[in-house]
């Protein structure tokens, strides 16, 4: 379990990152919080020959305020988002997502950037990107582009950035007032991966439900938008009834995989019961919160 | 010795003595193998089989070899020319067992590395020794190796199909043992019985997995022909031998040493193929090698355990009376058989636990296939009849309706039985004799601490009509702990009149220096700090067994005593001359000898250790010879027998099938506890264990033999944060057998929590008649019950 070798490079600014990974793509990878990468190259798995290690580069490193959305950095730490007020009252479902990554010492070091372009199917965060519609801002020698967190995902562990791109900052638009959000997973120990979790914005208008989001997480290729659920709940309100229909919607729009930890049969089922507490949990703090 | 009267004159056996161990652990001192540096150091790698079952047609080590920074490199054939196997290092099976339970045992010999086929997933067909462990691994990748795939035999069930494929062509079979044990009329026995159950009970495949792995340094020393061996291992004594066999040394001259050890619970509890060939790489290199196992070699190639199949039949008659048991059952023992067919031996002794029935008969397999050896893991055979067993007893409460609490009680050997007679023999080859114990009473403290049998019944009905499912979970089982054959110590009194002892014990975080160094300052009268403790290193005790099976505080503590009984003789003939008193006036007091009653009369022991010197000026009475040292070997009559009483209260999620554990108990008899709180420590350590086994913890291949966990991202293990609310409440009912009336704990607490929890789950889903008869247990198995009751 030691890596094939490669080269370490330190870049201190993002241009200077970016020429490197210019010059060394497609053998080149950035390097966050290693909390995914390191492992896969003790494997062996992945074995890029050049690390373009992001750690020096401070201006990557934020979280603020920017009217309609929060602007966040790549490199910002799972646990910097932990412990952030403005994304706890701005942002409160990216906080709920960070509560359920790994462990203390894994988010200490974990970026968001990171998770979004390891794009683990059952990581937190692309489920919650995906489900508030933010927008993900990447960088190359060659100019920005914004990408819709929709068009960010293609497959098991794979983005649509280029080998010579960064992604630089994610803007997560704001919790409209009034609204409540969750996210609720069922995992095989605390702190690991989900089997199969469900993030929920809810917006209420009295019973019935005026704006809502949802995405799974663990129970397919990659996090999942709950368009029918969404529009059976925005339809049909909260009822007992509708909540089952949801959960039964929820659970037919994911495609898992069986592995050691879950049957495929078991995945689904799981996402229609998660589906069900998530938005049982959103629409409560959203009365809260009203 | 009467301990009420040891713990009123201040003894410290019965006192929580804080570990002397932890200092150095807590502050980042310990020194485990991988701390190891050496000058000139170099470091193994090994090449393992990516094929459960494999030819080997040829291995290329040329490349590997020429690859800079590369120092050696070697093939099956090289390591086969160089060490030749020899006969009868293969363990099997004690010879008074052998005489009085049924066998046919023909266990496989394992090669240092293979030259001829491959058996299983990750077994090594080559290794690199280079300045580096990334270079060494980076030679890996060079190797080529030509294997030609054969048809794996993924389990034990296809293993015995007629025309299999033979894991060991010249045994002629793929069984390494069939045994065979009955009491009273055996199988005759369900005859009369008025009730009947059959069941198959599956119990899966987990391992010890210590925090850390395993590690061997060697280093030979060309002048005085001498070889060090630093091993994570639990049996020093046994490496050495093997090594020296192997290398053709005289056991003195080679050295194994365990320093701090991070866990073993079994999986390091015997000598593997790396700590034989690291030596020789360091005699034949010239230089010292170093191996530490990486995490995911530890879970390809370090023994697993459990992986066992039972089919039971149980009579009984109206009142829940067992009358008689049959179980005939596999053992996956994977390619090899590493402790022969010890842990066969065990599930035999251990299936009836604290019941009294009459008629058992019970059969053996223990299967070669293409898995990874199976050895002992804390627990050895006993989990499994555990979970066969105490299932069982839930089965015959739910047939008659009657309480699987009360089901126990009439079937457990009440305390004025005891010693009973088993009636079986244990693997030592001594007929069983349960010492000493009271297992109702366990049983009824067990069921105190969750609030008492009626009030959970109570509060279980109240929870069903509010369409909550609580589930009250029990398991009790006995353990032969203390084993055999023997265990070595040394004790001297030091010139400055210190106190020293050295064991055979082998350590893995036990806390034995502390534990031995309490036996040592009550047997000398002197405060603790002047006991110095040496375990694990054959350098200081010539022979010695090894920390496995629960033994260690019974046979040190006995080999300890014995040698103690022989200075303390000369200690007294030495003091009589110094204090020209009778030996008969004397006591031992204030770290030496003094005469009773008179507080001036008195010897320290380093006067008298000074008084015992060879040479000129001595005072040694006549006849007595110099020195103040005693090397003895204690050999233990048989087993003493700790039990326990489990139960717990879980709360089952219907919609997930998850399982909440409210608290877990387990009431524990040890004998006398020699330190309580370590004694706690070794109860809580073994349920964790036993509910990673139960939950979580899983080896699982795939139909074609290859395992599918392979790092600790898929094979989960309990961390803190999973560990449910736990009570441990000892009972202390002594041996009859040892002095101190101690018995083996180390063991126990992985027993039971396997079954505890399949009963909680099967008592809570009581409703729909729900049966989980294999582990671990799974939440969507549970929460097909609820779709299927809707
Ligand atoms: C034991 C354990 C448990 C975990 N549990 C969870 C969990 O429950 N939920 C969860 O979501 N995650 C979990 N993780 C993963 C954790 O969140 C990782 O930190 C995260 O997935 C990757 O982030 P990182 O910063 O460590 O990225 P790295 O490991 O450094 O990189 C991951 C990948 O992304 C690429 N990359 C990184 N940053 C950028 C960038 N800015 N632009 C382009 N590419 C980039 C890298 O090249 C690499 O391919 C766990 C990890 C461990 C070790």
């Amino acid at each position: 379990m030691k890596p094939a070798s490669f080269d370490h490079l330190l870049p201190t600014s993002l241009h200077e990152a970016l020429e490197m990974l210019n010059t060394h793509a497609p053998d080149a990878r950035p390097l966050a919080g290693g909390q995914s990468l390191v492992p896969m190259m003790n494997f062996r798995l992945a074995r890029p020959t050049v690390l373009v290690d992001l750690n020096r580069i401070s201006d990557l490193a934020y979280i603020s305020d920017a009217g309609d959305h929060l602007a966040i950095g790549a490199m910002t730490r799972e646990r910097t988002i932990e412990n952030s007020g403005l994304v706890r009252t701005a942002t409160p479902l990216l906080y709920d997502a960070t509560l359920h990554i790994g462990h203390l010492p894994i988010r200490s070091r974990g970026t968001i950037g990171g998770s979004l372009s390891n794009a683990d199917p059952a990581a937190e965060y692309p489920a919650t990107v995906l489900a508030l519609d933010a927008t993900l801002v990447a960088q190359s020698v060659r100019g920005e582009r914004t990408i819709s967190a929709a068009e960010f995902f293609d497959g098991v562990m794979t983005t649509t950035l280029e080998p010579d791109e960064i992604l630089t900052e994610i803007r997560m638009p704001k919790a409209p007032p009034g609204s409540g959000s969750a996210l609720v997973e069922i995992s095989r120990r605390h702190g690991d991966f989900a089997l199969a979790g469900v993030a929920a914005q809810i917006t209420l208008d009295g019973n019935s439900v005026t704006d809502i989001r949802l995405a799974a997480c663990g129970v397919g290729p990659g996090p999942i938008r709950l368009a029918e659920s969404e529009m059976i709940l925005r339809e049909r309100g909260l009822s007992d009834d509708a909540l089952a229909a949801a959960g039964g919607a929820a659970a037919a729009a994911t495609d898992p995989d069986g592995d050691v930890h879950a049957t495929a049969a078991y995945r689904r089922k799981l996402a229609g019961v998660m589906t069900k507490r998530a938005v049982g949990k959103a629409a409560a703090r959203a009365r809260q919160s009203a | 010795m009467d301990d009420s009267v040891r713990r009123e004159s201040g003894g410290y056996i019965g006192q929580s003595v804080p570990r002397r161990e932890d200092k150095n652990l807590l502050l980042g001192q310990g020194n485990f193998v991988a701390d190891i540096q050496l000058p000139g150091m170099v470091h193994a790698a090994f090449a393992r089989s990516p094929l459960p079952h494999a030819k080997i047609v040829s291995v290329d080590v040329t490349a590997a070899r020429a690859m800079n920074g590369v120092c050696f490199a070697a093939s099956g054939d090289d390591v086969m020319a160089a060490l030749p196997p020899i006969n009868g290092m293969q363990v099997v099976a004690p010879q008074g067992w052998r005489d009085r339970v049924d066998t046919d045992i023909l266990i496989p010999d394992q090669p240092l590395i293979p030259n001829d086929k491959l058996r299983y997933v990750g077994e090594a067909f080559a290794l690199v020794v280079a300045d580096s462990r990334y270079i060494a691994e980076d030679a890996l990748e060079l190797i080529e190796p030509d294997l030609k795939a054969l048809q794996p035999l993924p389990d034990a069930e296809s293993a015995l199909v007629d025309g299999a494929p033979l894991v060991h062509e010249h045994l002629g079979r793929n069984v390494a043992a069939f045994l065979h044990a009955k009491k009273g009329a055996g199988a005759e026995g369900l005859e009369a019985a008025s009730h009947r159950l059959k069941r198959r009970f599956v119990h899966h495949r987990y391992a010890a997995m210590p925090m850390e792995c395993r590690g061997v340094v060697a280093d030979y020393d060309t002048r005085t022909d001498t070889l060090t061996i630093w091993s994570s291992t639990q049996v020093v004594h046994w490496v050495r031998r093997e090594v020296a066999t192997a290398l053709g040394m005289p056991e003195e001259r080679v050295r194994c040493i365990a320093p701090d050890v991070g866990g073993g619970f079994g999986g390091k509890g015997h000598v593997y193929p790396e700590d034989i060939l690291v030596a020789w790489l360091a005699r034949e290199i010239g230089r010292p090698v170093k191996w530490v196992e990486d995490r995911h070699e530890h879970i390809l190639n370090a023994a697993h355990s459990r992986d066992n199949i039972y089919d039971v039949e149980i009579g009984f008659d109206d009142d829940g009376k067992i009358l008689a048991l049959t179980s005939s059952f596999l053992v996956d023992s994977g390619a090899y058989t590493p402790v022969g067919a010890g842990i066969a031996g065990n599930s035999i002794a251990h299936m009836l636990g604290p019941y009294h029935i009459e008629n058992y008969e019970t059969d053996c397999k223990v299967v070669l296939t293409n898995r990874t050896p199976n050895a002992p893991y804390r627990g050895a055979g006993r989990p499994e009849v555990a979970f066969a067993m105490e299932r069982s007893v839930d089965l015959v409460a739910n047939h008659l309706g009657l309480d699987p609490a009360e089901v126990r009680f009439r079937n457990m050997i009440p305390p004025e039985d005891m010693p009973y007679e088993v009636g079986l023999t244990y693997r030592d080859g001594v007929a069983m004799i349960y010492d000493s114990g009271d297992y109702p009473s366990a049983l009824r403290s067990a069921l105190a601490e969750l609030g008492g049998l009626e009030t959970i019944r109570q509060r279980q009905k109240d929870a069903l009509s509010e369409g909550r499912y609580l589930g009250l979970g029990l398991g009790c089982y006995v353990e032969g702990t203390g084993v055999g054959p023997f265990e070595g110590a040394t004790v001297k009194i030091d010139p400055t009149g210190k106190i020293m002892v050295a064991t055979g014990a082998c350590p893995q975080g036990q806390g034995h220096e502390t534990i031995f160094a309490q036996f040592a300052a009550d047997m000398w009268q002197v405060p603790i700090d002047d006991v110095f403790v040496t375990v694990a290193d054959t350098g200081h005790v010539t022979q010695g067994y090894g920390t496995i099976a629960s033994r260690s505080t019974v046979t040190a503590s006995g080999a300890i005593k014995l040698a103690t009984d022989e200075v303390h003789e000369k200690v007294f003939a030495i003091a009589a001359n110094l204090l020209e008193t009778a030996e008969t006036d004397l006591e031992l007091r204030d770290a030496g000898v003094g005469v009773k009653g008179v507080p001036d009369m008195h010897v320290s022991y380093r006067d008298i250790a000074t008084a015992a010197k060879p040479g000129w000026g001595h005072q040694r009475p006549d006849g007595v010879v110099a020195g103040l040292e005693a090397t003895s070997y204690y050999e233990p009559p048989t087993v003493t027998w700790s039990y326990a009483a489990n139960a717990t209260l879980v709360e089952i999620d219907p919609e997930t099938g998850q399982i909440a554990i409210e608290k877990y108990v387990e009431v524990h008899d040890a004998g006398v506890l020699v330190n309580p709180k370590l004694a706690d420590g070794q109860v809580k350590g073994g349920l964790v264990q036993g509910l990673g086994g139960a939950l979580l913890e899983e080896l699982a291949y795939d139909d074609h033999g290859q395992l599918l966990t392979g790092s600790l991202m898929d094979y989960l293990l309990p961390s803190a944060s999973d560990v449910p609310p736990l009570a441990v409440i000892h009972q202390e009912t002594p041996s009859l057998l040892n002095a101190f009336g101690v018995k083996g704990l180390g063991e126990g607490g992985a027993i039971a929590p396997p079954v505890v929890i399949a009963n909680a789950v099967c008592d809570a889903l009581r409703p729909f008649k729900a049966e989980l008869n294999s582990t671990p247990v799974r939440w969507a198995e549970i929460a097909m019950f609820f779709d299927q009751n809707g």
